[in-house]
């Protein structure tokens, strides 16, 4: 799960992490009253920047400079409401709802931090690089030698020898290196207390010269694991739903896991591995799926008929092919599902059905009797993709 | 002989919610020995036929038990591995869907020089065919043979199973790795299972986008693997940043398309099944297995 940069800034300054003043707003008036206290502060220039769940905003005019605070309400409403599209967001963009306003931060040096869960090590890795403010995949494709990754073992923690690796590796000073350690440190207990599985400041930025430069986070993008939102409800919280795909929250609101994808053959498929073969499969066989749909270990009744609401919304849809391979889920139990939900939501197009593993043979026996029109049933994996294929086609 | 798990496997259930009862009786009935229940609260009770203890090490030593199969809710899992390791018991296989993943990188971290295999989480199970089921696999597709089955996916595996067996040819273990992240025993532990295990002939091996653990695996099959390997790998068409359902299964930052696995493990020297309906014919004409009449 993704939050926006103004949440993740204030979980920054609650772990002790410097970060710029500022405020979150959601109208010009808003904005300029943020400014105004900016201002009251001593800061003399701005920024305000887009709150969407997509990087490279700059870059499609979501983050602008004010050099004064009446400037502010204006560029606020500038961006404000408008659809901002960034290599990201793909094609379509995201709606601009707030604004993040904070006093300007002058830099002398631009860094980069991250902490994330590294799948090789199975544990966790720190990221830093001299090379800040720029795409880090850039970075590592153009200097790697300018990457330096400190691997952490999550059962011993973060080390005062790795800070100090660290601190030589972005040629800190002696006075900025304590700062470092504080800030990774602070760092290093959000990322564990709040099990996030991402945690990149983007630029970190020093600020001043000589003793009195500072550390600060310009920047942070945060995720977290969605295994362990269950004990952490105050990140839960943060959850903006209104930056999920609709269809995507819907599904992960009725247990199902669903992915749109452009093609015009529907799916619901129990098992993730079974759900990408199935697409695999339809694409073999010359169709193309119209999305990714794990039903789950534990689809019922309601879940196919969940299932089925969600792949029915999407217009493009021409047939529907079910494949479920029982184990945990019993086919009788998918079998009555279908014919219970195809019966109240009125089907309209073509069903390919094909059941095997735990009482496939009752779930045949269940969907031969309700006698369903446009229903067909598919022994094999082939047949089922082949005929759900000719039915999207209209053959 | 088989890997993991055979007929002189004595199997405590960890966790007898619904999901574990159910699972505790089909594995008895597969004729496994099922010899106990572990469910803090529950000591001295009778679930699913089996004598329940309050914690791993007494169910243990009251029973024999040599491996547990764990189905605790994702907020005790971890910690049901680690009983299941401190009670000595070898072989550990977690069912559980949703464990936190820095509860993982902990949990192998300390596993780590002892006596105990972790197998999942998030996983299906493990099935000698005709000795010992854990898990939670319809064992009734299996038949015994020669060949391993080792996946990162659940049903998927299923799939692969159910085509060998129509093709009449059998399985000496199939084993579900998971689709987490962070699992227990990784691509490559299983294969080095089955290249020493004298009655597995051949392997197949279901991976799926993200991660780099094929490409480890086609590594290990190129320097290691004397039997043939036939491999499918799930999602090529998936979208690069999408999620497809397991933690695992993301292509991100241009690392774990489907098409630089393939390349590595056909490099390695691995037939690869074109679609997920020939991975069963495509281990048989690689292994050669005789085709049956069509």
């Amino acid at each position: 799960m993704n939050i926006h940069e103004f949440q993740a800034k204030s979980l920054l300054r609650q772990f002790g992490v410097a970060v710029p003043q500022g405020e979150v707003a959601n109208t010009p008036q808003a904005a300029a009253a943020v400014a105004e206290a900016l201002a009251r502060g001593g800061a003399s220039g701005f920024v305000v920047k887009a709150q969407i769940h997509a990087g490279g905003r700059g870059k499609g005019g979501g983050v602008k400079l004010a050099s004064s605070a009446a400037e502010v309400p204006r560029i606020a409403a500038e961006i404000l409401g408008m659809t901002l599209v960034t290599p990201q967001t793909g094609p379509g963009g995201r709606l601009v709802r707030r604004v993040l306003v904070e006093a300007a931060t002058p830099i002398d040096r631009e860094l980069y931090l991250a902490l994330t869960l590294d799948r090789g090590s199975e544990g966790f890795a720190i990221i830093a690089s001299t090379e800040g403010g720029m795409d880090i995949e850039e970075v590592a494709a153009r200097t790697p030698q300018a990457i330096h990754t400190q691997l952490v073992d999550p059962n011993l923690g973060l080390r005062p020898y790795q800070s100090r690796k660290l601190a030589r590796a972005l040629q800190l000073g002696a006075e900025q290196s304590q700062q470092f350690a504080a800030l990774l440190g602070g760092l290093y207990r959000l990322f564990v207390e709040r099990d996030a599985s991402l945690i990149e400041i983007n630029p970190l930025v020093l600020s001043g010269n000589g003793a009195n430069a500072a550390l600060l986070a310009l920047d942070a993008k945060l995720g977290f694991d969605d295994n362990a939102l269950f004990r952490q409800p105050q990140i839960a919280a943060l959850r903006d739903a209104e930056e999920e795909d609709p269809r995507e929250r819907r599904a992960r609101e009725s247990g199902l896991a669903y992915v749109g994808l452009d093609g015009n053959v529907g799916c619901m498929v129990n098992g993730a591995g079974l759900a990408m073969a199935t697409l695999d499969m339809i694409t073999a066989c010359g169709g193309s799926p119209a999305n990714f749909l794990d039903a789950g270990g534990t689809a019922d009744r309601e879940r196919v008929k969940q299932a089925f609401k969600l792949i029915l919304q999407d217009e493009q849809v021409r047939a529907i092919l079910i494949n479920i391979f029982g184990g945990i889920v019993r086919c009788d139990l998918i079998a009555e599902g279908v014919t219970a939900a195809a019966a109240e939501l009125g089907v309209g197009v073509p069903l390919v059905v094909r059941l095997q593993g735990a009482e496939a043979r009752r779930g045949r026996e269940i969907l031969d009797r309700a006698g369903l029109p446009g229903l067909r049933s598919a022994e094999t994996l082939r047949q089922a993709a082949e005929l759900a294929v000719a039915a999207a086609r209209g053959s | 002989m088989a890997i993991l798990a055979n007929a002189q496997t004595r199997l405590l259930v960890q966790g007898l919610g619904r999901m574990g009862q159910l699972h505790a009786r089909l594995s008895a009935e597969y004729g496994g020995q099922v010899v106990g229940g572990v469910h803090p609260g529950r000591g001295g009770q009778t679930l699913a036929g089996l004598p329940v203890f309050e914690t791993a090490a007494e169910a243990a030593a009251a029973t024999g038990a040599n491996a547990s199969v764990i189905f605790v809710p994702p907020p005790g899992a971890a910690d049901a591995i680690l009983e299941a390791a401190d009670a000595g018991l070898a072989l550990v296989v977690c069912i559980t869907e949703g464990v936190p993943a820095a509860d993982m990188a902990r949990v192998k971290r300390a596993l780590r020089g002892g006596g105990t295999r972790l197998v999942g989480p998030n996983c299906p199970g493990v099935v000698t065919p005709g000795q010992c089921r854990i898990g939670i696999m319809p064992a009734q597709i299996t038949r015994p043979g020669p060949v391993g089955v080792v996946s990162r996916s659940g049903t998927l595996t299923y799939e692969a199973v159910d085509q060998l067996s129509r093709l009449g040819i059998g399985q000496s273990t199939c084993l579900g790795i998971g689709g987490d992240p962070i699992i227990g025993t990784s691509f490559v532990e299983a294969l080095a299972l089955f290249q020493a295990d004298p009655e597995t002939r051949a392997v197949v091996m279901i991976g799926e986008i993200g991660g780099a653990a094929e490409e480890q695996a086609a590594q290990f099959v190129r320097e290691h693997m004397t039997k043939p390997v036939a491999a499918f790998i799930a999602g090529a068409g998936a979208p690069p940043g999408k999620r497809m359902g397991h933690a695992g299964a993301i292509i991100a930052g241009g690392r774990g398309r489907a098409a630089d696995k393939i390349a590595a493990l056909r490099a390695a020297g691995a037939a690869i099944s074109p679609t997920p309906a020939e991975i069963g014919a495509t281990l048989a004409a690689h292994a050669g297995f005789p085709s049956p009449p069509s």
